[in-house]
């Protein structure tokens, strides 16, 4: 523990020495570093797997796609029909879920708010679970939605029905308590949690598979029309967060002082509720509950380049990015040809560290 | 110019301020007095627009600043709040570069304005610390900095900007008070209109042109400190026996007159001392 403290202070006093103050610059060069790692990620996940692969052919393959040519065709379906999907999937998670996590806990003041802990993700998950063993709702069926339109929408829905709650339950008069937020997070959880074991009751053997698959969390159901199910979700939530990084800097000083300084606290307020919804609805309804990135991603990211949300918030993306797709290679790779559910991982590395945080800053539950 | 219009402020059946009106004027330093829960941040918080008041108006050259948006009346005034506390590992840099949110300066400004209003407030060489890490007082004079910056930044003519401070000096040592209402002081030379609490009724009455004495959400008095600073009206305020003197240059000093006995205050309504 100490060695980490010592880590962790020596890290924010470089960081600050040598940029005197100002890590805007600093953070630039973070931003570029991890543009490049993602690349590299990238190529790495297309290459591992059951199938054999080589860097090489995956590019070949690529090149050949993208020119219309002929390639070779188990290399094709292994890298574009499912490997390509399940990488730009873990993209989006890994970046809503870091994003969405830096987001509310700006909006809670707060590095300890994190989706997956404080109940939102569970509330997304009771709604999609809702949607595959009760079906979708009639409203969407007269619109014509198929269960795979409905997954995302409903998951979105539930989010935001629970981010709703816990703001009004913890924030009183423009103050937010990190107790009764932790604490009504932790009783939101455990209300979703027992509907979604109703729901179990009366759900038949595929649908049960399908509900395991949602505690765990896993890319593995990664196909191309997943992908574009969610973008119309993930990419207003990007927008929404990167219109209001100022916004959000602001509040991270208390209401009063973000209204002062001339920021509409009321919506930047609404749309950081919105953004975690639509990035945390968005990620459950195609990967289940994955836990820990909203929370782990962006507390090594302000210990590196600052909470100024304008950095703060790509170098979230772009991590929690590089985080979702490194776990991933891990889950389908070290018990190949069986798998790993993601969230496994995620909680296997995210736990202990949360551990750590808690020991470190004793004094963080009571601000 | 900002003026309150009979404001009255109630939450649920306590009045915390009542049917006041005054004008504030630019060009002008004036510190608000008053005993704890007297309405002093009360009325603060409806002129720069975070309290809306229960009846009455508070207006901004003649408008009503309950219709405009924040980045409007955040372009005129810029305010020191009594509490600010942080969770986030800000460096006093960037905690001062916030006061600079709203402005569309370039890089090179923003870098010259913060190091400025550090230097203002005595902070030069505290950029790359850790706001978290530095005392009370030092987080005061960062935050002060913070909005120096916002004022510094804003295109609007000196005499339109006003400047709220609410117990700016609460936790700072004797030296950077004078520094502090030195700045603020300064900022009223330039046209500015200056309004801050204070409870140090010297200090008040060594920077201020004007004092209004609040007690239970009223003004009892509202001039300059010569004329509001009598012994009657500190004493119905405060209850505690003060003794007025002026020394050789006219300037008024307050002393308390016996610390250990409460004086009788039969006259006054019985608060327990």
């Amino acid at each position: 523990m100490i060695l980490w403290r010592d880590l962790n202070q020596a890290m924010i006093l470089s960081m600050l020495r040598a940029s005197d103050g100002d890590r805007s610059s600093r953070a630039l060069i973070v931003i570029g570093a991890l543009i490049v790692l993602l690349v590299v990620m990238s190529i790495f996940s297309l290459t591992a797997g059951a199938v054999g692969i080589s860097t090489s052919d995956v590019f070949q393959t690529l090149a050949l796609e993208l020119v219309g040519g002929e390639a070779d065709q188990t290399s094709s379906l292994v890298v574009l029909g499912i490997r390509a999907p399940r990488t730009v999937l873990g993209i989006l998670v890994g970046a809503s879920l870091a994003v969405g996590g830096a987001v509310m806990q700006s909006l809670f003041r707060n590095p300890l708010a994190d989706p997956g802990l404080v109940g939102v993700s569970s509330g997304a998950a009771l709604a999609a679970v809702t949607v595959i063993v009760l079906g979708i709702p009639a409203p969407l069926i007269a619109l014509g939605a198929t269960e795979f339109d409905a997954l995302p929408f409903a998951a979105f829905s539930g989010a935001l029905i629970t981010t709703f709650s816990l703001y009004m339950i913890a924030t009183r008069s423009g103050r937010t308590s990190t107790a009764t937020m932790l604490l009504a997070g932790i009783a939101i959880a455990a209300l979703a949690g027992a509907a979604t074991g109703v729901l179990v009751f009366v759900a038949d053997d595929q649908q049960l598979r399908d509900l395991t698959f949602w505690s765990l969390g896993s890319l593995a159901g990664a196909t191309w029309p997943r992908v574009s199910a969610i973008l119309p979700f993930i990419v207003p939530g990007f927008i929404t967060a990167g219109l209001m990084a100022h916004g959000l800097n602001g509040l991270l000083l208390g209401e009063a002082q973000a209204f002062q300084t001339g920021i509409n606290v009321q919506r930047v307020k609404f749309l950081a509720i919105v953004m975690v919804a639509l990035a945390v609805g968005a990620s459950v309804a195609v990967s289940g509950v994955i836990g820990f990135v909203g929370i782990v991603v962006p507390h090594i990211l302000r210990l590196m380049i600052g909470p100024d949300n304008r950095y703060l918030l790509p170098a979230c993306a772009l991590t929690g990015a590089n985080l979702l797709l490194a776990a991933d290679i891990v889950s389908r790779t070290i018990v190949a040809p069986a798998e790993l559910p993601i969230g496994i991982v995620t909680a296997i590395l995210g736990g202990p560290f949360f551990l750590y945080l808690l020991l470190r800053q004793k004094g963080l539950v009571d601000v | 110019m900002f003026e309150l219009d009979s404001v009255t402020v109630a939450f649920g059946r306590s009045v915390v301020v009542e049917q006041t009106s005054r004008r504030f004027e630019n060009n002008r330093f004036t510190a608000i007095v008053g005993p704890n829960g007297a309405g002093k941040s009360t009325l603060l918080k409806l002129l720069t627009g975070e309290l809306k008041p229960s009846s009455g108006c508070v207006l901004f050259n003649d408008l009503d600043i309950a219709g405009q948006p924040a980045h409007l009346l955040a372009g005129y005034r810029a305010v020191l709040s009594q509490s600010n506390h942080l969770s986030f590992p800000f460096s006093v840099y960037e905690v001062t570069g916030l006061g600079l949110q709203g402005a569309s300066v370039d890089r090179k400004t923003r870098s010259r304005l913060i190091r400025q209003a550090l230097e203002g407030v005595e902070l030069s060489g505290y950029e790359g610390r850790l706001y978290q890490q530095l005392s009370g007082g030092e987080q005061q004079r960062v935050q002060l900095a913070r909005v120096l910056c916002q004022l510094e930044a804003s295109a609007a003519p000196d005499d339109q900007k006003f400047l709220f401070l609410d117990e700016p000096i609460s936790s700072l040592d004797v030296r950077h008070q004078i520094k502090t209402l030195q700045i603020a002081k300064q900022y009223s030379r330039q046209g500015l209109g200056v309004v801050a609490v204070l409870h140090d009724l010297n200090l008040a009455a060594r920077f201020a042109d004007e004092v209004i004495v609040m007690r239970l959400g009223r003004c009892v008095a509202d001039a300059a400190p010569k004329q509001a600073f009598t012994e009657d009206t500190l004493e119905y305020v405060f209850e505690v026996g003060f003794e007025v003197s002026a020394d050789s240059e006219d300037r008024i000093r307050v002393s308390l007159r016996d610390i250990i006995d409460p004086p009788d205050m039969s006259a006054a309504p019985r608060r327990l001392i």
